[in-house]
């Protein structure tokens, strides 16, 4: 149990990478709209946290700098996902991302 | 020592919220767990030294995406018998994608991470600070940083365009 203590970079990245994933599996198994673009911007946050994690080893502000750029970018996609939703549930009346298939070959 | 125990502590709400988020069949409960999973995520930057994003994780994200999300949720007004509980064999089709991306990544990782001790940089006593984050960002990347606004200007009129039944 000796890689339990002390805490290391890689303890943070195994951290991020896990929270990835759990936003890959909330996007991949999840048909609720909503939830869908909630597990997007758990994904985006993982990836946050990777590049905090790496600035903190190279003692280097550009990786703090990139998560400005991609809290911003985070925050037009949210603005422009949702008005998408909103298009959608005038649509159809649901999220369900199941009934959105007219494209499906 | 204390670091630890806070890393522990703050990761294992961070996941669990995040479990939360992907499980629950109300999106409400999913918006509501997501807020606390990004405090979480704002006190992990602190412990990295980074108290601007830690601040910026709270305004934006807990504080404007989310209230964002909620609102529109709300707005929406959806039944609870439209609302469809996580499918198990969407989860298996997810884990066993991981699981295979982890196969091929992991040994990658593993040669790219160092094998002993980790050598961090010793930091400057603002670092992560509000002065020395801003002097970057003005200094190194004003022309992305002006880019980003016209990004944001975009996403305004997309949002109107979308959203709005007769232009």
């Amino acid at each position: 149990m000796e890689w339990l203590y002390p805490i290391t970079p890689t303890h943070y990245l195994v951290l991020s990478a896990v929270l990835f994933g759990i936003g890959t599996a909330g996007v991949i198994s999840r048909k609720n709209l909503f939830v869908v673009l909630m597990s997007l911007e758990l994904m985006l946050n993982a990836v946050n946290l990777s590049f905090v994690v790496f600035s903190r080893i190279n003692g280097e502000l550009t990786g703090q700098v990139f998560v400005l750029f991609v809290v911003a970018v985070a925050a037009a996609e949210a603005c422009v996902g949702l008005a998408i939703v909103l298009a959608l549930f005038r649509l159809k009346e649901n999220v369900n991302l199941d009934l959105f298939r007219s494209l499906k070959g | 020592m204390v670091e630890t125990v806070l890393f522990y502590i703050l990761a294992a709400v961070l996941l669990g919220m995040s479990l939360v988020v992907v499980t629950r069949t109300n999106p409400i409960a999913s918006a509501l767990a997501m807020v606390g999973a990004f405090g979480a995520l704002a006190a992990l930057y602190t412990l990295l030294s980074a108290p601007l994003l830690a601040v910026l994780q709270v305004l934006v994200y807990a504080g404007g995406i989310m209230v964002l999300v909620i609102f529109v949720i709300m707005l929406l007004n959806l039944h609870a018998d439209d609302l469809k509980p996580m499918r198990p064999r969407g989860l298996v089709v997810a884990l066993a994608l991981l699981g295979v991306l982890g196969v091929v990544l992991g040994p990658l990782f593993l040669t790219v991470l160092p094998q002993g001790q980790w050598t961090l940089a010793s930091l400057p006593a603002d670092f992560g600070g509000i002065f020395s984050v801003g002097g970057k960002l003005f200094a190194d990347y004003l022309f992305p940083f002006e880019m980003l606004s016209l990004v944001l200007l975009t996403a305004i009129v997309g949002a109107l365009v979308l959203t709005k039944r007769k232009l």
